[in-house]
Formats: structure tokens, C-alpha cells, sequence
């Protein structure tokens, strides 16, 4: 490996250093992480390599709000004199990372992509970035997203629209679709969003990366900015399986800041990296397959069926008819829970104040008038009137208990079935600004996410194949705190497909 | 079950949002259209069925009742839109 020469080399030679930044941007996490440990690549190369690649595509691609490119730089030469001194270091030191910013990193702005916080600086970090920055990773930027984290596009974002690397028109997915697009770029070797109804798997699935959705309660949620807590869940979008897995093994475990991480022993996940599927039972709900599914969406999820019954899985169709409730059940509760969370903005002790009132109830109205985007203001009408007295029954409570029925069919079929696998989203990724004014059509993005956050459990998104140039992605569901066999199904599908290698050209 | 006029402006009063009368009507056409789609919920029988609110059966965590280091007051202040002696200043909320 002749990399570390050609860097440095490069430095003199234009035309060697941009193919080298590409080749390194290109890499995976372990990769990158096995060249810095064999002292062939330096850490504090890999961060300029990345803040080049930033450079010279994100005009394009839009997935940051903020780039912390100084940071990245310092966190990498932390790395290099660590290992100068013979420290070992783990598979993320020095490793480039972008982060959702809807995720609190102390003294870096976190805006949640809202106009109501776009100068707010948080004094901590949450728990995600203080275990990532534990393990070493350098931090190369805050991705754009959906204001709060509502929507399936980024096109709700305050500030900007990302745009999809592999095909610039088109929406990269949302909510975390600055950080789908990120990594699907190459501008980070990684990123982290979160998923409240999809915001993980359908933007991984739209760019063609690698996302999971942990069990509620694996990672814990202190420094993620509320949105839907009995759903929200942080996680990892990566560029394979494996990456997936390193990624998840640094985020996890219980925090006694949030109450509901759960108190149970973490595994290593990379040893569910296991290339193996013999009598695994795969269960194939016909509910996840409805009327909008694109055909050719269809295809690839069950040529995916197939293969993994080739390496010896068994699948049978099922059915679970509370799925089509998912969606009417999600904005009942999203909504309510969002109304609750989203009272703090009230421009008293962060953020945008609203410069003209006399009187504090004015102040909050037109604070949160100013601040808040339509998409946002829309969900936090609904969400109080659907707690309002008179109606709560109705909608609230009416929606709690499906949420249950929708519970007891995911176990019904754990018993029978090991995981579900379905399209990640029914479509590939749609044009910037085609659904942007109807109310459903857009959510429909979600139908096949909503359901898992609704149950609390696993899923993951895979690359499974393209339609007209365009990723579409494959969606394995688990039982409860069953990561490693997503990780297992998922791993033992790229081994035997080339769809995760596949890069966008920008 | 649909949204009037009125119910917009008293929900938009409760959800501490002043808005504008076109988005009153741009929203109510929204969220009216998303209640229909809601009553499909009503094809279901939930009578004996128990709400969920959260998918993990935890209630009450309890730790012991001792100081843990906190963030100082300077720091608190820090985002505050207006501070004043290391106080959030807003308008003045007590009649006169």
C-alpha cells in the first residue's frame, strides 16, 4: 500500500491528490481504520483527504449545515500522536463522522434545521457523540434534515433542500437525508441520524447506504433533540454492514441520563457478521406490498427473497393486517407527542426571540410563529388537538390501542418468523419538489418504516438494487433487541451481491 | 369530525401559534384531510384492548438523592436571547 507516499507526494501534484482524496472518501470504516492502524495512511491525512472531498461536492449535494472540518483536523492529529506513542486505538479513531443535527454537540451549533434554533449552541453533547468522541471519531460536520426530524425529504428543512448523490434532482430521503447523502457522497465515512417512522432506513434507502433503526431503548436519546419520544431512536448510516456493526457497538448501552435505555448487556455486534442463513424463516407481510409499491421496487425486494433462500432461508408470504393502520396511527401519535416536546420553543432561554411583544403570551406566539416551518406548525396543530379535551378519546386513545393490535401482530409473527423483510420505502427516491403539497402522498414514503417504530423494534436498510439509476432499498425487521440477526441476514446479503459497492458519480 | 375556522384559531391559541388567516386555511384544508383519513381507525374494535404509550414496560427510575455536578450559570445563560445579571429577561409578566 503506496497511499501515505502518494498523499504527501500529491501535495506537489494536483492531479495525483484528487484521486487519492477520492480513493481514500471512498473507503469504509474499517478500511480507513485498518490503514491507520498499520501507520500506512495518517489519521490527520484522511481528515484533509475528507475536507477536500467536502469541498468540491457539497456545493452540489447540500447534506451539511454546519462543517467542522478544524475539528475533524484536531480530533485526527489527537489519533496520530496517540498511536506515535504506541497506543492501541479502536476501529473509530481518527475515523470521520457526520452527524444529524437534530444531535446536541457541545459548542458546535445544533439547529435541528430550524429557524427557531438556528444560532443555538448547546453546552453539552449527548450521549451518542461523548461515547463516539471516546472512541476517537472526528467530527466533520451537522447534517441537514427535516426541521425537528418531520418529513421524508429534507425539503422541510428552514434552510436549505439536500440533494440526492445519485441523481441531483431527486430528494435524498428524509428525515436524516443530509446524512444519507453524506455518506452516499463520500463526504464522511460515516453519519448518524435518527428515526422516528423512517427517518434512518428511508433515506439509506434512497441513496443507497446502509441504515439501522435500533430497538427503542438500545442507544440512549440524551442529546437528541425531542420529537416523538416513545419513538424516536438514534442510529448509524454507513457505507456496508460491517461499518454498521462497528458503529453500533460505540453507541449503545445503557445511560443513566435517559430513562428508558434499557439495562441489558450490549453484544459485540461484528460477531454477528456471520455469512449465514440456513433455516433462517423469513416472514413476507403482503400488508407492506400495498397499492403504491413500484413494481420494479417489488422485483428487487423479492429477487432479494430469493437469493437469500439460494444460501438456504426459508420464506412464506404472511399477512398482518394492522400494518395498513400504521400511518393513521403514527400522525395521531407523532403529532401529540411532537405538540408536548416542541413547547419549550418559546424564545426564553434559547434561540429566536421574536423582537416586538409586550407581553409574554404574544412573545411566545410570534417567536414560534417566525421560527417554526408549515410542515412543523401542521403537526403541532394536529397533536394538540388530538390531546384536546373532547377529542382525546377519539383520536389519542383510539390511536395508543391500535399501536397495541400493531404490536400483538409483529409478535404473532416473531413466532412463526425469525425476520420481515419488505421494501424499505414503496418507491426510489422521488423529484425535489414533486409531492411537496399534498398531505399523503409524501407520507406514503413511510409506510413500510412506521410500523417498526410503532412496535419498538430492529430494522435495517440494505441496498438491494436500482431502478433508472436510482438505489432502491431492502427492509429487514427483528424481534426485540434482535439486532445481530439483521446483522447476520443483512451481512450474508452483501456478501453475495454488489450493490453496496456501487458509487454515485458527482 | 372536522376543523372549523373558529376551532383553528382556539387551537392555534393553545399551541401558542400566531397564525396568519391564509395559513389558518392552507392548515385547516391539511389537517381536515388528515382527519378523514384517521376515522379509518374506527373500522377497529379496541374496546378491551390497554393503550400503549410506550413500547418498554418501565414506570418510575429512582436514584439516590445526591448532588451530581451540573452546568454553571454562565453556561445555563449562554443561548438566552436576552440575559440580564444571569437571568432569562422577558416581558414583564405581572400586572402593575
Amino acid at each position: 500500500m503506496v497511499l501515505g507516499w502518494w498523499t504527501i507526494a500529491s501535495q506537489y501534484h494536483g492531479w495525483w491528490r484528487l484521486n487519492v482524496t477520492e480513493d481514500i472518501c471512498g473507503l469504509t470504516v474499517h478500511e480507513l481504520s485498518d490503514l491507520i492502524a498499520k501507520r500506512e495512511i495518517k489519521a490527520e491525512e484522511v481528515a484533509r483527504c475528507f475536507a477536500e472531498r467536502v469541498q468540491s461536492v457539497d456545493d452540489r449535494v447540500k447534506a451539511f449545515v454546519t462543517v467542522t472540518i478544524d475539528l475533524a483536523i484536531e480530533q485526527a492529529k489527537a489519533v496520530d500522536e496517540a498511536i506515535a506513542r504506541g497506543e492501541e486505538v479502536g476501529p473509530l479513531a481518527g475515523i470521520p463522522g457526520a452527524i444529524k443535527d437534530n444531535i446536541s454537540t457541545r459548542g458546535v451549533r445544533t439547529t435541528c434545521s430550524s429557524k427557531i434554533l438556528h444560532n443555538y449552541q448547546p453546552v453539552y453533547d449527548a450521549t451518542v457523540i461523548e461515547r463516539l468522541k471516546g472512541a476517537g471519531f472526528a467530527i466533520i460536520g451537522k447534517t441537514n434534515l427535516d426541521e425537528f426530524a418531520m418529513g421524508s425529504s429534507t425539503e422541510n428543512s428552514g434552510f436549505f433542500t439536500t440533494h440526492n448523490p445519485w441523481n441531483l434532482s431527486t430528494v435524498p430521503g428524509g428525515s436524516s437525508g443530509g446524512s444519507a447523502a453524506a455518506v452516499a457522497a463520500d463526504e464522511c465515512a460515516f453519519a448518524l441520524g435518527s428515526d422516528t417512522g423512517g427517518s434512518i432506513r428511508q433515506p439509506a434507502a434512497f441513496c443507497g447506504v446502509v441504515g439501522i433503526k435500533p430497538t427503542y431503548g438500545r442507544v440512549s436519546r440524551y442529546g437528541l433533540v425531542a420529537f416523538a419520544s416513545s419513538l424516536d431512536q438514534i442510529g448509524p448510516l454507513t457505507k456496508d454492514v460491517t461499518d454498521c456493526a462497528i458503529v453500533l457497538n460505540a453507541i449503545s448501552g445503557k445511560d443513566p441520563r435517559d430513562s428508558t435505555s434499557l439495562d441489558v448487556e450490549c453484544p459485540d455486534f461484528t460477531k454477528a457478521l456471520v455469512e449465514d442463513v440456513k433455516g433462517l424463516k423469513i416472514g413476507v407481510p403482503r400488508e407492506f406490498f400495498g397499492e403504491g409499491t413500484d413494481s420494479d421496487v417489488e422485483k428487487a425486494v423479492i429477487d432479494a427473497i430469493e437469493l437469500l433462500a439460494s444460501l438456504g432461508a426459508e420464506w412464506k408470504e404472511t399477512s398482518m393486517p394492522i400494518a395498513d393502520y400504521g400511518l393513521p396511527v403514527y400522525y395521531i401519535i407523532a403529532p401529540a407527542e411532537c405538540s408536548s416536546n416542541l413547547a419549550r420553543y418559546d424564545g426564553v432561554r434559547y434561540g429566536l426571540r421574536s423582537g416586538s411583544s409586550t407581553d409574554t403570551v404574544s412573545m411566545f406566539r410570534k417567536t414560534r410563529e417566525e421560527g417554526f416551518g408549515a410542515e412543523v406548525k401542521q403537526r403541532i396543530m394536529i397533536g394538540t388537538y388530538a390531546l384536546s379535551a373532547g377529542y382525546y378519546d377519539a383520536y389519542y386513545l383510539k390511536a395508543q390501542k391500535v399501536r397495541t393490535l400493531l404490536r400483538r401482530d409483529f409478535e404473532r409473527a416473531f413466532e412463526e418468523f425469525d425476520v420481515l423483510i419488505s421494501p424499505t420505502s414503496p418507491t426510489v427516491a422521488f423529484g425535489i419538489g414533486e409531492k411537496a403539497d399534498d398531505p399523503f402522498a409524501m407520507k406514503l414514503a413511510d409506510v413500510c418504516t412506521i410500523p417498526v417504530n410503532l412496535a419498538g423494534i430492529p430494522g435495517i436498510s440494505v441496498p438491494c438494487g436500482f431502478k433508472n439509476g436510482l438505489p432502491i432499498g431492502l427492509q429487514i425487521m427483528g424481534r426485540g433487541l434482535d439486532e445481530e440477526t439483521l446483522i447476520r441476514v443483512a451481512y450474508t446479503f452483501e456478501r453475495n451481491t454488489e450493490w453496496h459497492k456501487r458509487k454515485p458519480e458527482l | 369530525m372536522r376543523l372549523t375556522r373558529d376551532d383553528m384559531e382556539s387551537v392555534a391559541h393553545l399551541s401558542r401559534l400566531e397564525l396568519s388567516d391564509a395559513e389558518k386555511d392552507k392548515l385547516r384544508d391539511h389537517i381536515n384531510r388528515l382527519l378523514d383519513n384517521f376515522e379509518k381507525l374506527q373500522e377497529l374494535d379496541t374496546d378491551d384492548v390497554e393503550p400503549t404509550s410506550h413500547v418498554i414496560p418501565v414506570s418510575n427510575v429512582f436514584r439516590e438523592d445526591v448532588s451530581r455536578p451540573s452546568l454553571s450559570v454562565e453556561e445555563v445563560v449562554s443561548n438566552g436571547p436576552r440575559v440580564v445579571d444571569n437571568c432569562f429577561a422577558v416581558p414583564r409578566v405581572v400586572e402593575t
